[in-house]
């Protein structure tokens, strides 16, 4: 990574093995959107206003449900308060950039841009040019997105249902929960989310999920201040 | 099936975008030298690991039918052979495939 160039598109070849599944899964929250009735432009506007797949895919069934703004904002929130924590673990790459940039680093920052980034490089270590490889991470998945979502709005319906496609959401999440998973407590928190979400599958406008990821994070901070003695075996 | 105002719509998502732009800047924008109590740094480190599997169980245990939902054992296997695939590989691209190609073939051979 001698040059921003360099650092430019290592950023763009570590991000292409996930063009395949956030393209499918792109091109499912347009198809979502189109079966739901909105209009095109909104689901554009969401896309590149919002930029964050999941909660894209569950605002538009919660607005296809005609369900309560705050819900629609507080579901929103839930789902991308994982984004607050790649927040913290990116924050020390940026500190000298202007905040004007920091900005724009924050609307462009997702799951797949704290995992490259912060594999990449080390906070206590040199970061030369981590600036431009995170563009070249970002501006990648932008694109994608942008032209994953844009296709399935017109095309997506044409995909036969048998084919199953939408399974690949929850197997983007998966991939990602897998590299998120790095201590006991970690399975632990997930765990419980898991059974959460599974029991309250079917509570109207995704309250489950709210309830669960709300639940599940409680556990977590309560285990994680227990005294060290009680968490070992 | 939107039944909103136009205008009401595009209001709902300038501010889910001005909620979901504020999570992402939390800590980016802050001045360097702040302190973060340490009650929220920890709390912060299992927020994945209880949203995304509270995300992923309901796509996978059961799929939205116009119907309702339906109990999806197909979906639940794959989803397994998927899991150990990531865990073994850590590939994003292998994660897809393994889960993806089981969903299809138990479709196409599968018994039900």
């Amino acid at each position: 990574m001698d040059t921003p160039r360099s650092a430019f598109f290592l950023g763009v070849r570590d991000q292409a093995p996930t063009i395949p599944g956030n393209l499918t899964f792109g091109m499912i929250v347009g198809a979502a959107s189109s079966a739901a009735g909105m209009d095109p432009w909104l689901s554009m506007g969401m896309s590149i206003i919002v930029f964050a797949g999941a909660a894209q895919l569950v605002a538009i069934q919660l607005m296809a449900q005609h369900a309560p703004a705050a819900i629609v904002v507080l579901s929103i929130a839930i789902v991308n308060l994982r984004m607050a924590m790649y927040s913290a673990a990116v924050a020390p790459f940026f500190r000298h950039l202007p905040v004007a940039r920091r900005w724009l680093f924050s609307y462009l920052l997702t799951d797949h841009a704290f995992a490259l980034t912060t594999a990449r490089f080390a906070p206590d270590r040199e970061v030369e040019n981590c600036d431009a490889y995170y563009l070249g991470v970002t501006a990648t998945m932008w694109c994608t997105w942008q032209l994953s979502v844009a296709t399935g709005l017109f095309a997506g319906l044409l995909v036969p249902a048998s084919w199953s496609l939408d399974f690949a959401v929850p197997l983007v999440f998966l991939s990602l929960a897998v590299t998120a998973l790095q201590t006991r407590l970690h399975w632990q928190v997930a765990l419980v989310a898991g059974l959460a979400a599974a029991a309250t599958a079917a509570w109207p406008m995704r309250l489950g999920l709210v309830a669960s990821a709300g639940v599940a994070i409680a556990f977590g901070a309560w285990r994680a201040f227990q005294p060290v003695a009680q968490e070992s075996p | 099936m939107i039944v909103l105002a136009d205008w009401q719509n595009w209001l709902l998502i300038v501010a889910g975008g001005i909620v979901t732009l504020a999570i992402r800047a939390s800590f980016m924008v802050l001045p360097a030298g702040t302190r973060v109590p340490a009650v929220l740094q920890r709390s912060l480190k299992y927020v994945a690991a209880a949203v995304l599997p509270a995300l992923i169980v309901p796509d996978v245990l059961f799929r939205e039918l116009a119907t309702g939902q339906t109990f999806n054992a197909y979906r639940i296997v794959s989803a397994l052979v998927a899991t150990l695939v990531a865990l073994g590989t850590r590939s994003i691209i292998g994660t897809l495939a393994a889960g993806m190609a089981t969903l299809w073939l138990l479709k196409w051979w599968g018994p039900f």
